[in-house]
């Protein structure tokens, strides 16, 4: 694949199903950045677009900024990384399988609807700048069967669905958390271990079959 | 059963006389309806467990079993039938959403059933098939408005990616999950021989079946599941499944006890986990958003490949296709309320959703009043039947159709309607490996080899006598057609004329 050097502002499709290299996007790119991704790499280094990384494979994105709607949408393995904000519907339907295990790693907080659907994967918002609130919206989890939410808050967020269970972290957690605190840190700056003082929420589902008794043969 | 309120619904008959206690029906029953009693020396049954899937009845040896409707019954008016009181024993019992597979069974109006088709006579003579060459192939995909010469007057070659089909039918999506591996191997199998399509559902793509990707659709739906780079390459064409003509609007939930195996490996989900598909795509709420979705995917093929949006045949479906038509699709596909599932609400399967013979007649003639309609590919579904039904769709203006039922009855389904409890005795609806060894590949292919070439001959019969000697003549083709018992919404609906007319 030919390697771009520059790109439009608001180009759509940037990296899609790229296997290797490393993209750098200066400008905010369009919609669909790094879709089926499969390899590469990207850098942005502003802020991007609705449906970032959708229904990435492996590699890594790194936005050093906010990144928009969808974040995530069916992620199926390696990880994304936003320094600030992400936008509704973020990391929805990631999946996991053995070892392909999908990261979404968001700074600051997330719209409603985080990992609605999650089947798998592993979504940390670390809420750097909203300390005092939860750093998630409305429906956090709805529908999720799978995977696992880290927040980094004192605070719940509101309406948290029936099918979501609410823990504290153990030392299991805290070993998947480390490494990717240490690789927000490398790349947007900060002190992981500061980070990882403070006091995280774990969500997980309750039942890998939510739908289980909600039918009658007929 | 009987706190439930609940009778068997069919009698298992038993001649004794010719009864040789070989347990054949015992070992083919999934469902455990017989078994051998020693103390009375012979075969009993359990008739509340039957399905009538006929499995038994085709294997006894001695001819010695029939399974018949019970003739028990329910003090039925025109109002309350056995099923509406059934049902609400169940719920009652359960407090459950009813699930049931299959297509709608309810008596909506079968318009394959009111159309008649046309033949010559005399002035514009037909046609001997096996006399002179009749043409089945089928191109699908954009067609463009116009052509362009290079300077030294060359046909400059600009077609978008088609798919190219020897016959304009193709094997509609089910899923590695919703059927089994020896079904989906049958229908690859049978697609390559026959150079038409199958299509993967929203199940991945098992990795033994790659090498029949030239003939293959892969399905990318809500739940992505198996979605990814290499997949969607394999491909010869790419379908995003909207809806689906048996559960509109709803999307699907393949339970955890199907994801065992390799459907979990194709999937890429854990073992035992609900493949759960959502209604909608979380990304798609506008036609900008659907076509963000499809340039993404021709986007990742380098635009080698066509795209087939599905949806369902809803109310207002001629302006739902419309828009998907502007989206970039080269392909739409419309399915029927008829159409089949591995599990679905009663309730949506029943109620909700319109025809396909009044949905694509709606379709192919908004298309063509905006101009649109060589923009793309119409394929139809939702129960067709026959080759009759077949054709009937392609003059009221499909360019091919999808059939699944009718290929699972080919298979050797016996339409017992309950492939959602995954003990399908036939190997098709199940992934229990005693089940599906019953299907053999080598066969199932080729009864369904033959199926499709049965049909397309008659196709061609039935063109000939019309006087039309190829698919892209008859398609849209409404004046061969006449309605019969129609009224005239029905008439101006499906665009043709009432017969004697």
């Amino acid at each position: 694949m030919a390697v771009q050097e520059t790109y439009a502002l608001g180009q759509r499709y940037i990296g899609c199903g790229a296997q290797w290299g490393k993209i750098t996007v200066t400008q905010v790119p369009g919609n669909a950045l790094g879709a089926y991704l499969d390899g590469g790499e990207i850098e942005v280094l502003c802020s991007a677009q609705d449906a970032t990384g959708d229904t990435m494979n492996a590699g890594e994105i790194v936005v050093h900024g906010s990144a928009g709607d969808a974040t995530g949408y069916a992620m199926r393995g390696g990880a994304i990384y936003v320094r600030d904000n992400g936008g509704y519907r973020c990391g929805i339907h990631m999946k996991e399988y053995r070892d392909k295990v999908p990261v979404l790693v968001v700074g600051g907080s997330c719209g409603s609807f985080l990992g609605e659907y999650q089947a798998g994967g592993t979504i940390l918002v670390l809420g750097i700048g909203c300390e005092d609130r939860a750093p998630v919206g409305n429906f956090c989890g709805t529908g999720m069967h799978g995977g696992r939410i880290y927040l980094r808050t004192r605070f719940l967020p509101p309406n948290l669905p029936e099918q979501v269970a609410v823990a504290e972290p153990q030392s299991a957690d805290l070993e998947r958390i480390r490494p990717l605190v240490g690789r927000f840190c490398e790349k947007f700056g900060g002190d992981p271990e500061s980070l990882l003082a403070g006091h995280f929420f774990v969500l997980t589902p309750n039942t890998s079959n939510p739908y289980h008794q909600l039918y009658v043969n007929n | 059963m009987a706190q439930e309120y609940l009778y068997p619904e069919f009698q298992v008959v038993r001649d004794l006389s010719r009864c040789t206690g070989c347990r054949a029906c015992a070992a083919q029953c999934a469902n455990g309806v017989h078994r051998y009693d020693a103390d009375r020396g012979q075969m009993v049954s359990d008739e509340t467990r039957c399905v009538n899937c006929h499995r038994c009845v085709a294997f006894c040896p001695e001819r010695a079993l029939k399974i018949v409707k019970d003739r028990q019954c329910f003090r039925e008016n025109d109002n309350w039938s056995g099923d509406a009181i059934r049902e609400i024993y169940r719920q009652a019992a359960s407090g459950g959403v009813l699930l049931s597979s299959m297509g709608n069974a309810k008596e909506y109006p079968v318009y394959w059933d009111r159309l008649l088709i046309n033949a010559s006579q005399v002035t514009n003579p037909s046609i001997d098939p096996l006399r002179e060459p009749m043409e089945t192939k089928t191109f699908l995909g954009k067609k463009p408005d116009t052509l362009r010469r290079d300077a030294a007057g060359r046909l400059v070659p600009e077609l978008p990616p088609q798919l190219e089909l020897d016959t304009p039918i193709l094997f509609s999506a089910m899923s590695y999950g919703s059927i089994s591996y020896n079904a989906h191997e049958s229908l690859a199998r049978a697609a390559q021989a026959l150079g038409t399509c199958y299509n993967t559902g929203e199940g991945g793509l098992h990795r033994d079946f790659y090498r029949y990707g030239a003939n293959t659709i892969v399905q990318v739906a809500s739940g992505r599941f198996g979605v990814h780079r290499d997949y969607l390459e394999a491909g010869a064409a790419i379908e995003i499944k909207i809806g689906q003509g048996a559960k509109p609007g709803i999307g699907g939930h393949l339970p955890g006890a199907k994801i065992v195996g390799d459907v979990s490996a194709t999937r890429m989900i854990p073992e035992g986990s609900d493949a759960i598909s959502p209604a909608p795509h979380h990304d798609i709420y506008s036609i900008e958003d659907l076509r963000q979705l499809v340039y993404s995917l021709k986007e990742v093929t380098r635009g080698e490949k066509p795209v087939i949006v599905k949806i369902a045949a809803v109310h207002n479906v001629a302006a739902i296709a419309s828009g998907v038509a502007r989206s970039g699709a080269d392909i739409i596909a419309i399915d029927g309320f008829r159409g089949g599932t591995g599990a679905a609400p009663t309730r949506i399967r029943d109620n909700v959703g319109i025809p396909i013979e009044l949905a694509l007649a709606a379709v192919d003639q908004r298309l063509r009043d905006e101009g649109i309609r060589s923009s793309v590919s119409l394929i139809a579904g939702g129960s067709i039947r026959s080759s009759a039904d077949a054709l009937k769709a392609i003059l009221l203006g499909a360019d091919a159709v999808y059939i699944a039922t009718a290929a699972l009855l080919a298979l050797g389904c016996h339409l017992c309607r309950s492939c959602h409890s995954g003990r399908c005795n036939w190997g098709i609806a199940t992934q229990r490996p005693e089940l599906v060894a019953r299907l053999d590949p080598d066969e199932g292919a080729q009864r369904l080899v033959n199926l499709v070439t049965a049909w397309t001959h008659e196709i061609k019969e039935m063109m000939g006598g019309m006087g039309i000697n190829s698919i892209e003549a008859a398609r849209g083709n409404r004046m061969m057609l006449r309605g019969v018992g129609l009224n005239e919404i029905e008439l101006g609906i499906l665009g043709v004329k009432h017969a004697g007319q």
